[in-house]
C-alpha cells in the first residue's frame, strides 16, 4: 500500500487518484476526482467517498466554496518548480475556508515539507523514492517564521 | 543599522543546519543534483564555469566592520584572498568548496549575515540608494523599509517557487538612485496632497533579454498597507506568471501581455483580500526598525571652516583636489561627507577586492566613519559619514590601500559583470574589455573633461552588467564561438531611465577602445555649453556616432540580426 506523511507520522494510504482524462465507472473506492470531472459532473455524482485533485495550473476559483463538500483536497505539483500549488492551497485554506485535509501530491520534494505546513498541508504524497521517515524531520526545519500564512496567520509583529 | 534579535538570529541558524542537512544529503547521493540545484541556489550557491560561486546577501548594501572583518577571513580562508562586489549590491566569492559552503555559512551567521534567497526563483535581496539615511535630497530613510521587506521575503512559504527570480528596490529620493525604474517590483518614497508619506509602486521592470521600464500600478499606497500589496502582487505573478519559457517568466512579460492597467486590477481584487490578513506592518513595528535607523550623534561642525580647511589642502595637493571632486558625495549634516571608494583601479577586475583590503577599509570605517560600510550597485564602497576635517587623512590611508582613484561617476568607473572569465553563460570576457578600455583612456584630465558618463559591460544578454543603461553599454555577443562585442548608446539610469539603441554591427575584443574612442570624439566635438554625454546623445541622436565610428572602421562585421534584436 502507497504510503504518505499525515500529521508527522508515515502512514498508508488508500486513495486513489482519478485521472484527468478517466471516462467510464469510477471503482469502488475513496477516489480523489480531478477538478473538472467535478465540475463537469457535479449534478449526478454521488460523492460520499470522493475528494477532489486540482492541477496547478488550474483556477481554485472555479471550486471556491464547494470546497467544504469534500473531506480531502489534493494539490498536484507536475514539479517541485512549479510553485502554484502553494497559492492555492493558501486560497482554499484562507480565502474559501476549506477545512478538510489539504494534500500535497505528484513531485514535491521533502525541502519544501515546511513551506507546504505553512499554506495549509497537512499530508504529503511525495516524489516516489523519498525517505519518508528521514523526510519527516524537514516539516520542522524552522520554529519561527516572519510572515503570516495559514498555519499562522499573525505576522511575527502581531504575536505576542 | 538593523540588529539581529533572539528569533533573527535562530532562523539564519536553522537556515545553516537545514542547508548542512541539504549538503550531506546531496554528497552521499540521497539528494538528486536537479533537486539540490534549486536549493543551492536559495543559499547563493551557483556553480560556474571554474568552480562554485558563493553570492551572499549585503541587505539593502549595508555592512558593520565586524562584517567586513569576517568577509576578509572568508576570503583569505575558503577563497583566493579576494571577493567581488555586485551590481545588487551584494558580494561573491568565486572560489569556495561546495563542502565547505555550510561551514563558511555558520561563520557568517556569527555576523548576522548569510546568503538566503541571493539566487534562484525566489524573492531577492531588498537594494536601495547607497547614500540613504546620510542624502540631502532624501524624504525619507528607505532602509527600514528595506528591512521590513526583507523579513517578510525571507522563507515566505508562498514565493519560494516563483517562475522566475523577483528583484525589488526601494528609493527614498525623487532623483533615483537605485534603479527602481528596472527592477521587478519598485517602490518610491511618496508623500501625498495630505502630507502623508506613502510608496508610489512600479512593476514589470527589469534588463536582462528583454530590458523593459516599469509601469506605475498605484500612485500612493499607505505605509502600513505595504505587506499585505506586497502579497498581492507576488500571489498574482505566481499564479499567472509564465512557467513553461524560462526567457518570457519574469514578471515584466505578464505585465505587459495583461498591460499594467489589467495587472493593477488584478493585485487591487487580490489585495481586498490579502489585507484582511493580519499580515500588515503596525505603527509599533514600523517605530521599532526605523528606531535601528535613528540618526547617529553628529557633532556641531561649522561648515564654512571645514571647506575653507578642504580649500586650503586642495590647492596645496591636485590629487586630492580631484579626490574631492569626484569620490565626495554630499551628507545632510553639515561639516560631513560621504566617501566612495573607488574598487575601479586599472587592471582590477571592476568591483574585485582583496582580504588586505576589506581590513583596511574596516580600519577606516571604524576610525572615520562609525563603524559602517555601504556597497553601491556600481561596485564600489561608501563610507557615509566622515567628518570632512578627516577626509585628508583618510585620502592618505584610502590611496595606500589601492582605493582612491580618483574615479567615481567617470568613464573608467565602469561596471562590469564578470563575464567569461567566470561565467558558464558567458558569450565573451567582459573584464579584459574594461581593462583595455581604463588604460586606453588612462589620462585623466581627458576624463575629467568628459564629466559624468557610465559604461556598463556584460557578456550577455542576461545583462548583469546593466549594460542597457550605460551611457554606452557594451555587450557580449558570440558568433560562432568567437567573442565580439555589440554596442549601444544613450542608455541611462537616473530619474528619467532610458534603454540604449544599439549602434549598428559588433567588433571583435581589439577594436573596442578605437570603438570608444571614437563615441567619445563625436560627443566632444558636437557638446555644446557642457552638455553631458546624455543631453548631447539627446540631441544629435544616434546617426553621427554610426557615421563616425563605421567609416573609420575596417574590421567590423555585420552582426547576426537574431543578436542585436536581443528579443
Ligand atoms: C557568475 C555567475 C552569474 C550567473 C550565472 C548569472 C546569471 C544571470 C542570469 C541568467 C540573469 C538573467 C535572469 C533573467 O533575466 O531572468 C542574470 C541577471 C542579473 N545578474 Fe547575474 N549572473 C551571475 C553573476 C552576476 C554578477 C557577478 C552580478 C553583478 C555584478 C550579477 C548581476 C545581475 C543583475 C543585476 C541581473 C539583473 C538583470 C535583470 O534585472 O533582468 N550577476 N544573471
Ligand atoms: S551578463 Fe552573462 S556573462 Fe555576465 S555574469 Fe551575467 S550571465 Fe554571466
Amino acid at each position: 500500500m502507497p504510503k504518505i506523511i499525515k500529521d508527522g507520522q508515515v502512514i498508508d494510504d488508500t486513495w486513489v487518484i482519478i485521472d484527468k482524462d478517466f471516462e467510464g465507472v469510477l471503482p469502488m473506492a475513496k477516489v480523489l476526482l480531478p477538478m473538472q470531472y467535478y465540475l463537469d459532473k457535479r449534478d449526478s455524482l454521488n460523492l460520499m467517498c470522493a475528494g477532489l485533485w486540482i492541477d496547478s495550473e488550474e483556477e481554485v476559483e472555479a471550486i471556491g466554496l464547494d470546497a467544504n463538500m469534500f473531506p480531502l483536497i489534493a494539490v498536484n505539483f507536475p514539479s517541485f518548480m512549479d510553485g502554484r500549488g502553494f497559492s492555492i492551497g493558501r486560497l482554499l485554506k484562507e480565502r474559501y475556508g476549506f477545512t478538510g485535509q489539504l494534500r500535497a501530491i505528484g513531485n514535491a520534494i521533502q525541502d519544501q515539507l515546511f513551506y507546504l505546513k505553512r499554506c495549509g498541508f497537512t499530508s504529503f504524497d511525495l516524489k516516489d523514492g523519498t525517505d519518508l521517515e528521514a523526510a519527516c524531520q524537514s516539516l520542522n526545519d524552522f520554529d519561527v517564521s516572519y510572515q503570516s500564512a495559514y498555519d499562522q496567520p499573525e505576522a511575527i509583529f502581531r504575536r505576542n | 543599522m538593523y540588529i539581529y534579535n533572539e528569533n533573527d538570529q535562530k532562523i539564519i541558524e536553522q537556515r545553516v543546519a537545514q542547508f548542512r542537512g541539504q549538503t550531506d544529503r546531496y554528497l552521499a547521493g540521497q539528494l538528486a543534483e536537479e533537486e539540490f540545484l534549486p536549493l543551492r541556489l536559495q543559499n547563493g550557491l551557483y556553480v560556474q564555469r571554474l568552480a562554485p560561486m558563493l553570492r551572499i546577501a549585503v541587505p539593502y548594501g549595508l555592512l558593520n566592520t565586524k562584517q567586513v572583518r569576517k568577509l576578509a577571513h572568508i576570503a583569505h580562508t575558503y577563497d583566493k584572498g579576494y571577493c567581488h562586489i555586485t551590481t545588487r549590491q551584494n558580494i561573491q566569492f568565486n572560489w569556495p568548496q561546495l563542502e565547505e559552503v555550510p561551514d563558511i555559512l555558520a561563520e557568517l551567521a556569527e555576523v548576522q549575515m548569510h546568503a538566503v534567497q541571493t539566487s534562484g526563483n525566489c524573492i531577492r535581496n531588498t537594494t536601495t540608494d547607497q547614500f540613504a539615511g546620510v542624502a540631502q535630497d532624501e524624504l525619507e530613510d528607505p532602509r527600514p523599509w528595506c528591512e521590513m521587506i526583507r523579513q517578510w521575503s525571507t522563507f515566505h512559504p508562498e514565493f519560494a517557487f516563483l517562475p522566475r527570480k523577483f528583484k525589488i528596490a526601494v528609493s527614498g529620493t525623487e532623483g533615483d538612485r537605485a534603479a527602481i525604474q528596472v527592477h521587478d517590483i519598485g517602490i518610491q518614497i511618496v508623500k501625498n496632497d495630505k502630507n502623508e508619506i506613502g510608496f508610489k509602486i512600479l512593476v514589470g521592470g527589469g534588463l536582462g533579454r528583454t530590458p523593459v521600464i516599469g509601469s506605475v500600478i498605484r500612485e500612493f499606497l499607505p505605509q502600513e498597507d505595504l505587506l499585505s500589496y506586497l502579497d498581492a502582487i507576488l500571489r498574482v505573478y505566481n499564479r499567472h506568471g509564465n512557467r513553461t519559457n524560462k526567457y518570457k517568466a519574469r514578471i515584466k512579460i505578464l505585465v505587459r501581455a495583461w498591460t499594467p492597467e489589467v495587472f493593477a486590477e488584478e493585485v487591487e481584487s487580490e489585495w481586498e483580500y490579502t489585507k484582511k490578513i493580519p499580515c500588515d506592518l503596525t505603527r509599533e513595528e514600523i517605530d521599532r526598525v526605523k528606531g535601528f535607523f535613528t540618526q547617529p550623534d553628529y557633532e556641531a561642525i561649522d561648515d564654512n571652516d571645514a571647506e575653507q580647511q578642504l580649500k586650503i589642502l586642495a590647492d596645496d595637493n591636485i590629487a586630492f583636489g580631484k579626490w574631492l571632486q569626484r569620490n565626495i558625495h554630499a551628507h545632510k549634516i553639515p561639516g560631513y561627507a560621504a566617501v566612495t571608494l573607488s574598487l575601479k583601479p586599472t587592471g582590477v577586475a571592476p568591483g574585485d577586492i582583496t582580504d588586505v583590503q576589506l581590513e583596511a577599509v574596516a580600519d577606516l570605517a571604524d576610525k572615520y566613519s562609525l563603524g559602517e560600510i555601504r556597497t553601491t550597485h556600481s561596485q564600489n564602497l561608501v563610507l557615509a559619514d566622515v567628518k570632512k576635517s578627516d577626509l585628508f587623512e583618510l585620502w592618505q590611508k584610502a590611496k595606500s590601500g589601492g582605493f582612491a582613484t580618483p574615479n567615481i561617476g567617470t568613464l573608467t568607473d565602469m561596471i562590469c559583470c564578470p563575464g567569461g572569465d567566470f561565467c558558464s553563460l558567458a558569450n565573451a570576457k567582459s573584464i579584459p574589455v574594461a581593462e583595455a578600455l581604463q588604460r586606453k583612456f588612462d589620462d585623466m584630465d581627458y576624463v575629467y573633461d568628459l564629466g559624468d558618463l557610465s559604461l556598463n559591460i556584460s557578456g550577455c544578454m542576461n545583462a548583469c552588467g546593466h549594460h542597457h543603461v550605460g551611457n554606452i553599454g557594451i555587450l557580449g555577443v558570440d558568433k560562432k564561438g568567437d567573442e565580439f562585442y555589440q554596442v549601444q548608446l544613450g542608455g541611462n539610469s537616473d530619474t528619467d531611465t532610458t534603454l540604449g539603441n544599439v549602434l549598428g554591427p559588433s567588433f571583435g575584443r581589439d577594436d573596442m577602445p578605437e570603438v570608444v574612442e571614437n563615441i567619445l570624439n563625436v560627443y566632444v566635438e558636437n557638446r555644446v555649453n557642457g552638455e553631458s554625454f546624455t543631453e548631447a546623445y539627446r540631441r544629435i541622436g544616434i546617426a553621427p556616432f554610426k557615421e563616425r565610428v563605421y567609416s573609420n572602421k575596417t574590421g567590423s562585421k555585420p552582426t547576426d540580426p537574431k543578436e542585436s534584436t536581443d528579443a
